[in-house]
């Protein structure tokens, strides 16, 4: 008894001395609960409806949109509303300006809505679409795949170059004539190669026993793939280009990888969350990878439609290395 | 070349030049500037002042080539085989040893398979040489490279490095046994507080700073006397330097102190170390 208390009391000054760690634990779950009560903050609607509308249109408003616990989403585009509901992502599409609405039939959610609809605004005219809701599975595969990449690509990179300069495996290669430039390229390359590999077998994987969807081209999402994890090994290769600290590494790379997971549509759609979420989403890379090869698998999407995700993957990528190689340091602070 | 970390001046102001194709040993206790005095020699650590001739000119890229080093501590990389090891380092470089011939000369054959994480403290230090060599340097420099070591691998490694040192290599060490330093160097430094206090041949300056025999007493059969001769104290032990024994044992005898426990030796460096700085080396 007096063996273990000793041992359990030198466990617990371990962990409250070791500061990072100590913070990263108690602020985590803060960070995590703050997220998710603005992400969820409001009710959860009922019924989703698109709406295609004119600014001005929305002076001659529907009755139906005074409705409560039905959110009302405004679409642009004709095409892309009826595109998500086919897909049973909203229950209904209305056109104010048509008085024209299309309902899902074989969506009972639709079916529901648009009881509502005809019982508030009568005239408005119907119009039938068909189509399977997307399974759960086929949807978030991409998310899967992303945040695979996330994680190999962040820790594979990030942790093993703060573990190489740690041990002194850094210091022993700088002693050769190995460039810098060389060191942080095979360590970039292997990590993407490896990444890909395994994001295929993932891929192929899921479809073998799930069937899951695959509307697009193979060869875009090959490079959607390369992006997204040259995008994160790149992330990877600044936060670790100067740390000397495994653990607070650590606690950096979970600090990246945790509002990714949350925010860049891993696991749901935030549709519904406050405005800024969503900017704060399109700040991620994982944001922009999981969409991309989202709609390159679920909506068959070309390389035009994703072009600003692929564009926007590049332009981080460059920034994160430009940035990580001019840092990068192979013994910053050797005693 | 001076270097400092922070208000500690780890190396104050060092001039040294080392010869061509012998074994130099850096000496001194630990903190007295060894590590980085050749990391310094090796590129690695910056001075904060001073300059480096490496073969005669200024170091450069292509000088570096020429050197093979060893560190003190250096992990390397996981997962990998010995051989893949060496593979590795070998391909770092354009002028190599045959990978081959590596693992013959240090004994490295039969662990070729071996994941290199698993290797013994000899093996692995070993490996570490093997890797210092693997560009066929002109000058190798090794860190404390038997620190830790048991004797047996101890004089294995020396072993060792007197094959290299027949190859006609020049060698840089630095060490804190003061057996190592004899046996291996043609030419020593003795470092502390980052200066050189002492720098010659081991047996040169052995005979320059001592004449004459140790004589060691236990400091309990003095107990508190005053000794009218002069004397070291070095751990529980008094050391008299005396050119004639007989003479020093017969004052001893007359001040009434026991003989118990006492001996007589050559003296060797670490009594040299003792001398010159008045502490202990391995401190």
């Amino acid at each position: 008894m007096k063996r273990m208390l000793a041992v359990f009391n030198a466990r617990n000054k371990e962990f409250f001395r070791d500061r990072s760690t100590l913070t990263w634990n108690l602020l985590f779950p803060f960070l995590l609960l703050i997220g998710f009560y603005y992400v969820f903050g409001q009710a959860q609607p009922m019924f989703k409806v698109g709406v295609i509308a004119q600014q001005d249109a929305y002076l001659s408003r529907p009755v139906f949109m005074g409705l409560q616990h039905i959110q009302f989403i405004p679409y642009a585009q004709l095409d892309g509303a009826l595109q998500r509901l086919e897909r049973h992502q909203i229950d209904l599409v209305i056109d104010i300006d048509q008085s024209q609405y299309w309902v899902n039939e074989e969506s009972s959610n639709g079916y529901m809505a648009e009881q509502l609809l005809v019982a508030k605004d009568p005239d408005f005219q119907r119009n039938l679409i068909r189509g399977k809701a997307i399974r759960y599975v086929d949807w978030v595969l991409p998310g899967i795949m992303g945040m695979n990449v996330m994680f190999s690509s962040l820790f594979g990179v990030g942790y093993a170059i703060v573990r190489y300069r740690k041990n002194g495996v850094l210091k022993r290669l700088h002693a050769t004539p190995l460039t810098a430039l060389e060191f942080i390229s095979a360590q970039l390359l292997s990590r993407i190669l490896m990444v890909v590999l395994i994001v295929m077998i993932l891929f192929f994987g899921a479809r073998a026993l799930f069937a899951t969807m695959m509307l697009g081209n193979l060869g875009l999402l090959l490079l959607t793939l390369l992006l997204g994890a040259l995008a994160l090994v790149s992330l990877g290769l600044l936060v670790a280009a100067r740390l000397r600290s495994e653990e607070f590494t650590g606690g950096l790379l979970n600090m990246a990888t945790w509002p990714m997971m949350g925010l860049s549509e891993v696991w749901f759609p935030l549709e519904g969350a406050p405005h800024f979420v969503h900017q704060l989403s399109a700040l991620l890379p994982l944001t922009h990878l999981v969409q991309a090869m989202r709609e390159i698998m679920l909506d068959g999407a070309g390389l035009v439609d994703i072009s600003d995700h692929l564009l926007i993957l590049v332009l981080m990528s460059a920034v994160f290395l430009a940035l990580g190689a001019s840092l990068f340091s192979w013994a910053p602070d050797s005693r | 070349m001076t270097k400092s970390f922070g208000r500690v001046k780890a190396v104050d102001n060092l001039t040294f030049t080392v010869p061509q194709g012998i074994c130099f040993g850096l000496l001194g206790p630990n903190g007295a500037g060894k590590t980085t005095t050749i990391e310094m020699l090796e590129g690695i650590v910056k001075p904060d002042s001073g300059s480096l001739l490496l073969f005669g000119e200024p170091a450069s890229k292509k000088q570096f080539k020429r050197v093979g080093i060893q560190f003190q501590n250096t992990a390397l990389q996981d997962y990998l085989k010995v051989e893949e090891t060496l593979h590795l380092f070998a391909s770092l470089y354009d002028r190599t040893t045959p990978v081959a011939d590596l693992m013959t000369l240090c004994a490295l054959t039969e662990f070729g398979d071996q994941d290199a994480r698993k290797l013994s403290g000899g093996q692995r230090q070993r490996l570490l040489l093997a890797l210092a060599l693997v560009n066929d340097p002109d000058l190798i420099f090794l860190d404390e490279p038997t620190t830790g070591l048991d004797p047996q691998a101890r004089r294995n490694f020396w072993d060792l490095i007197n094959l290299i040192k027949a190859q006609g290599k020049s060698i840089v060490l630095t060490t804190h046994y003061m057996d190592e330093a004899q046996i291996l160097c043609d030419d020593i430094a003795i470092m502390d507080k980052g200066h050189i206090i002492a720098r010659g041949a081991p047996g040169q300056l052995l005979a320059q700073h001592f004449t004459g025999v140790l004589v060691q007493l236990p400091k309990t059969n003095v107990a508190g006397q005053a000794l009218p001769i002069p004397f070291f104290e070095k751990d529980d032990q008094l050391e008299i330097m005396t050119e004639k024994v007989d003479e020093t044992l017969q004052s001893l005898i007359e001040l009434g102190i026991p003989l118990t426990g006492m001996q007589v030796k050559n003296a060797n460096l670490d009594d040299l170390f003792l001398k010159l700085t008045g502490h202990e080396l391995r401190g």
